[in-house]
C-alpha cells in the first residue's frame, strides 16, 4: 500500500489530475507564487517554530529526545460540507464514550446486555474501581477528547483512536496556524477559514462550566482553573505552559499544592486559594500518592479524597482511560449504538482482536497484508505493518503474537487519504491523519473546526506518529 | 450482643510535621448483622478535610495534622449491635461488581506458593464452602500466628512462604487462593471482643468470599472460625489497602510512635433490653 499506486484518495486532485474544490482557490493561490520565495518561507517557518521553542514530543513518548516536529506549510482542507458530517459523527461518538463511562462505574448495562464481556474491563489496569459509584461534576468524564480520522474516500472517514485521557498536540494547531498567518496573510484575506485562535479561551470555559459543588461564585468570582504539570522534564512541558499561559491560568506543580480545608489549594503570596477545577496532565497513576502509586512525586495527596467528596474537578476524570483502550476501541461500533440508540455515524477501522481464537487465525494467515497493534501501545510502537516488512519481521512478530494473542488487535492496511507536502521539486503526495479536539461540558460539545494534520513524511510511507518520522499541517475548515 | 467500642489511636512525632494527611476508614456502618446504635469521632492534633463514602461503601475521612504539633490522637467510640448469622453477611449490594473481587491486588497476587498449597487440597472441589472451611484450616496450618514478623506491605505469598503472620496475612492468603479457585473474596477489617475481658491488643482483619445462594460469607483464619456475634465490620475492601484503618503520609514526622488502644466490652444491660423488644425478629433469623 503506498501512494505511487495511485489508488489512494488524493485530497487536493482528483484522478485526471484536477484541483478539487476545497483546494482550488488555495492552489490558483500557490500556482501564482515565486517558487523561490516559497522556499525561503518554508525554511523560515522552521525558525519561527525554533524561536518559540515547540520541541516536544506531540505524542507524549517521555523517551524521545526533545525535536522539532516539521511543518508542512501545504494547508490541509476540509469543506464545510465534510466538516458538518465530521462533526456529527464526532459528537455522538463522544456523547457515547460519555455515557459508556458513566455506566462503566455505576451499574455496567453493557455488561449486563452482554454487549461488552466482562474480559474487557477485568485484566485491564485502566479500569479505577475507585471511581465506583462516583459521578463526576457535571456528569463530564472526558473533557478534552482527540480523536483521531482517517480518510479513505470523498464521504470515507473512520476512527483511527479516541484519545481519552490526555490528548495532546493541540498546541500545534494553535501555533501552525499562527505560523500560517505570519508567512502567508493574503491568503487568509482571500479564503474564508475558520478560526481556531480561541480555543484556549473555549477551553477555558469548557472546564469553568465543571465547577465541582464546592465552588459557590460568592461576588460573582469565577471557577479557578489550573494546569497541572509532571515539570519542566516532561516532553510536553511545553504546551502545558503554552494552555496554561493562553488560559490565563495558573500552571502547577504537584509540589505546589495541598489540601487545605478540604480543598486543593495552591500556595500563593497572600496564602492558600482554592483551586476549582484542575487540567491535569499528569497520569492516573501518578495523581495521588494516597491514592495511586504511593512513590508517585507528581502528583496531590488527598487529591482523590477532595474529589470524591466534591471539592474539585479534575480534567479528564481518572479512569477515563478504558475509554481509549484499543480492545475496547474494537467494541466502539456496539458502544455507540447501545448508548445512543443510532447507527455510527462515524465508521471504526475494522478490527480483529487476536484474543479470539478465530480472529487470531485469521490474522496469522494474513500477517503479509495487516498492521498488527499492542493493545495497550501507543506512538507507533511495537506494531507490525505486514506489507512494508520483511519475511524476517513478520516471522519475528508472530512468535510475540502467539505467545500472547490478547496483547494485540490487527486491521486492514488502509488506503490513507493523502495531501500533498511542499518539496524542492514541487508538490509530493504524502498519508494524512486528523486529530480534532473536542471540549465536553455541561453546556454541551464543542469542536474546534480542523485540528491536529499528521503528515507521513516519507514518501509511501503509512505511519503520521512525530516518533516515527511524522510531520504537521496547518488544517483549514473553510466557512460556508 | 450489644458491643461498646473505644479504640484510641495514638501517633508520636519525633519531629515536627509541616504537612500531614490521614485517610481513616474507622466508622462502622450498619449492615446485616449489625446495628450502629451510636458512634463517634475525636480528633486532637487534626482536623476534618472531606468525608465520603468509597467505591466499597466504606466510610471515609481524610484528616491533615495540624502543623507542628507532638502527636495525633484519633479517638472512636460507639455501641454497635449484632447478631450471629454464622458468619454471612448476605447478598451482594452496591455498585461493584463481582468480578472485581476477581482481580489479584498487589498484596493478593498469588505466587507459586499460594498455587502450591492450593493444588494439595484433597477436597471436594464442588462444594465450595466446604471447601474453603478445609482451605481455612490448611492456612491456619502452614502459617503460625506470629506478631511483628510481618508488616501492612507483606503479601500474601511471602506470609505463606515465611510460615508466620498475623491475621491481615492469613486473610490475604485465604483471599489469593480463593480467587484462584473463582470465588470472588474480600478483605474485611474490624473490632473481635476475644474471650477473656474487655481489653484487646489491636484491630482484627478476616475474608469474605461470596458463595452463590448465599450471598458473603466470612471466614476468620486465624481464630478458625466464621465471625459471630463477638465480630464488628467496619470497612471492606479487595484487599488490606482498600479497607485500611488509618493510611497517611507526615512530611517531617520523624521517627513516629504509634499507640493503639482498643477495648471492645459487652453491654449486658442493653443487650436484653433489646431482646425483649425484638423478640420476633430473633425467631425469623434464627429460622
Amino acid at each position: 500500500m503506498s501512494a505511487e499506486t495511485g489508488t489512494n484518495f488524493d485530497e487536493m486532485l482528483n484522478a485526471d489530475g484536477s484541483v478539487r474544490p476545497a483546494y482550488a482557490e488555495f492552489r490558483q493561490w500557490f500556482d501564482s507564487q515565486d517558487k523561490g520565495w516559497l522556499r525561503r518561507q518554508d525554511a523560515e517557518a522552521e525558525r519561527f517554530f525554533r524561536r518559540i521553542g515547540i520541541t516536544f514530543n506531540v505524542y507524549g513518548d517521555d523517551a524521545a529526545e526533545e525535536r522539532l516536529i516539521p511543518f508542512d506549510m501545504i494547508p490541509r482542507i476540509i469543506t464545510a460540507r465534510e466538516w458538518r458530517k465530521l462533526t456529527r459523527g464526532i459528537e455522538q461518538r463522544v456523547r457515547a464514550l460519555n455515557a459508556f463511562l458513566q455506566d462503566l462505574y455505576h451499574r455496567q448495562e453493557i455488561i449486563r446486555s452482554g454487549r461488552l464481556p466482562i474480559e474487557a474491563l477485568r485484566n485491564n489496569e485502566a479500569f479505577l474501581s475507585q471511581m465506583i459509584g462516583f459521578t463526576p461534576p457535571g456528569g463530564v468524564y472526558t473533557h478534552i477528547v482527540g480523536i483521531d480520522l482517517v480518510r479513505t474516500g470523498p464521504d470515507d472517514f473512520m476512527v483511527l483512536e479516541d484519545n481519552a485521557r490526555t490528548p495532546s498536540g493541540v498546541s500545534y494547531m494553535l501555533e501552525n496556524r499562527e505560523t500560517m498567518m505570519a508567512m502567508f496573510p493574503e491568503l487568509f484575506t482571500k479564503i474564508p477559514v475558520r478560526p481556531v485562535s480561541d480555543y484556549p479561551r473555549r477551553l477555558a470555559r469548557s472546564l469553568q462550566a465543571c465547577a465541582p459543588p464546592a465552588f459557590k461564585g460568592e461576588g460573582g468570582s469565577r471557577p479557578v482553573v489550573a494546569v497541572l504539570t509532571p515539570g519542566i522534564f516532561n516532553s510536553a512541558y511545553f504546551e502545558h505552559a503554552f494552555l496554561a499561559d493562553q488560559m490565563g491560568a495558573e500552571l502547577v506543580e504537584g509540589n505546589d499544592l495541598r489540601v487545605v480545608d478540604g480543598r486543593v489549594c495552591m500556595r500563593t503570596t497572600t496564602g492558600y486559594k482554592a483551586i476549582d477545577v484542575i487540567y491535569r496532565r499528569v497520569d492516573d497513576d501518578y495523581l495521588d500518592p494516597l491514592s495511586f502509586n504511593p512513590n508517585s512525586q507528581l502528583g496531590i495527596a488527598g487529591i482523590f479524597d477532595v474529589y470524591r467528596s466534591g471539592g474539585i474537578t479534575i480534567a479528564n476524570a481518572p479512569g477515563t482511560g478504558i475509554a481509549d483502550d484499543k480492545a475496547i476501541y474494537s467494541y466502539m461500533p456496539e458502544i455507540v449504538q447501545f448508548y445512543t440508540g443510532e447507527k455510527p455515524i462515524l465508521q471504526n477501522v475494522p478490527t480483529w482482536r487476536c484474543s479470539e481464537a478465530d480472529s487470531l487465525g485469521y490474522v496469522l494467515d494474513n500477517l503479509a497484508d495487516l498492521v498488527v497493534k499492542e493493545v495497550h501501545g501507543s506512538g507507533g510502537y511495537g506494531m507490525l505493518i505486514g506489507p512494508t516488512s520483511s519475511k524476517k519481521e513478520i516471522a519475528d512478530f508472530e512468535v510475540k503474537l502467539r505467545a500472547k494473542p490478547s496483547n494485540y488487535i490487527a486491521q486492514p492496511t488502509l488506503s490513507l487519504s493523502t495531501v500533498p507536502i511542499f518539496q524542492k521539486e514541487g508538490l509530493a503526495p504524502r498519508h494524512v491523519d486528523l486529530r480534532p479536539f473536542v471540549l465536553v461540558s455541561p453546556d454541551g460539545i464543542d469542536i474546534t473546526p480542523g485540528g491536529l494534520t499528521r503528515v507521513a513524511l516519507k514518501k509511501g510511507s503509512l505511519v503520521v506518529n512525530s516518533s516515527q518520522g511524522g510531520g504537521t499541517k496547518d488544517s483549514w475548515v473553510l466557512d460556508e | 450482643m450489644l458491643l461498646t467500642v473505644k479504640h484510641t489511636t495514638r501517633y508520636v512525632f519525633d519531629g515536627k510535621v509541616t504537612h500531614g494527611l490521614q485517610r481513616l476508614r474507622l466508622k462502622p456502618k450498619s449492615t446485616h448483622g449489625q446495628e450502629v446504635v451510636d458512634w463517634r469521632m475525636e480528633l486532637t492534633g487534626a482536623r476534618q478535610e472531606a468525608a465520603y463514602d468509597d467505591q466499597h461503601f466504606n466510610h471515609v475521612d481524610l484528616v491533615s495534622i495540624v502543623p507542628g504539633v507532638p502527636e495525633v490522637v484519633v479517638t472512636c467510640e460507639g455501641t454497635v449491635r449484632t447478631i450471629d448469622n454464622n458468619g454471612i453477611t448476605g447478598p451482594h449490594t452496591g455498585l461493584m461488581p463481582l468480578w472485581c473481587f476477581l482481580r489479584p491486588t498487589p498484596l493478593t497476587r498469588p505466587g507459586a506458593k499460594v498455587r502450591q498449597m492450593l493444588a494439595s487440597i484433597e477436597a471436594d472441589r464442588s462444594d465450595v464452602l466446604g471447601f474453603l472451611h478445609v482451605l481455612s484450616g490448611r492456612i491456619a496450618e502452614q502459617v503460625e500466628y506470629v506478631s511483628g514478623t510481618t508488616d501492612a506491605h507483606t503479601t500474601a505469598e511471602q506470609a505463606l512462604a515465611a510460615g508466620k503472620g498475623v491475621c491481615q496475612d492469613h486473610a490475604h492468603i485465604f483471599i489469593a487462593a480463593g480467587r484462584l479457585m473463582d470465588v470472588p473474596m474480600r478483605y474485611v477489617g474490624g473490632y473481635l471482643r476475644m474471650d477473656g475481658g474487655d481489653e484487646q491488643e489491636a484491630g482484627h482483619g478476616w475474608a469474605e468470599a461470596h458463595i452463590p445462594g448465599l450471598g458473603w460469607v466470612g471466614f476468620d483464619v486465624s481464630n478458625a472460625i466464621c465471625p459471630d456475634e463477638r465480630y464488628i465490620r467496619v470497612a471492606t475492601g479487595c484487599d488490606y489497602g482498600e479497607a485500611a484503618p488509618v493510611t497517611g503520609i507526615a512530611i517531617g514526622a520523624g521517627e513516629t510512635r504509634l499507640d493503639v488502644h482498643l477495648s471492645v466490652g459487652e453491654n449486658k444491660v442493653g443487650a436484653q433490653q433489646q431482646q425483649s423488644a425484638s423478640g420476633g425478629q430473633q425467631q425469623v433469623q434464627g429460622g
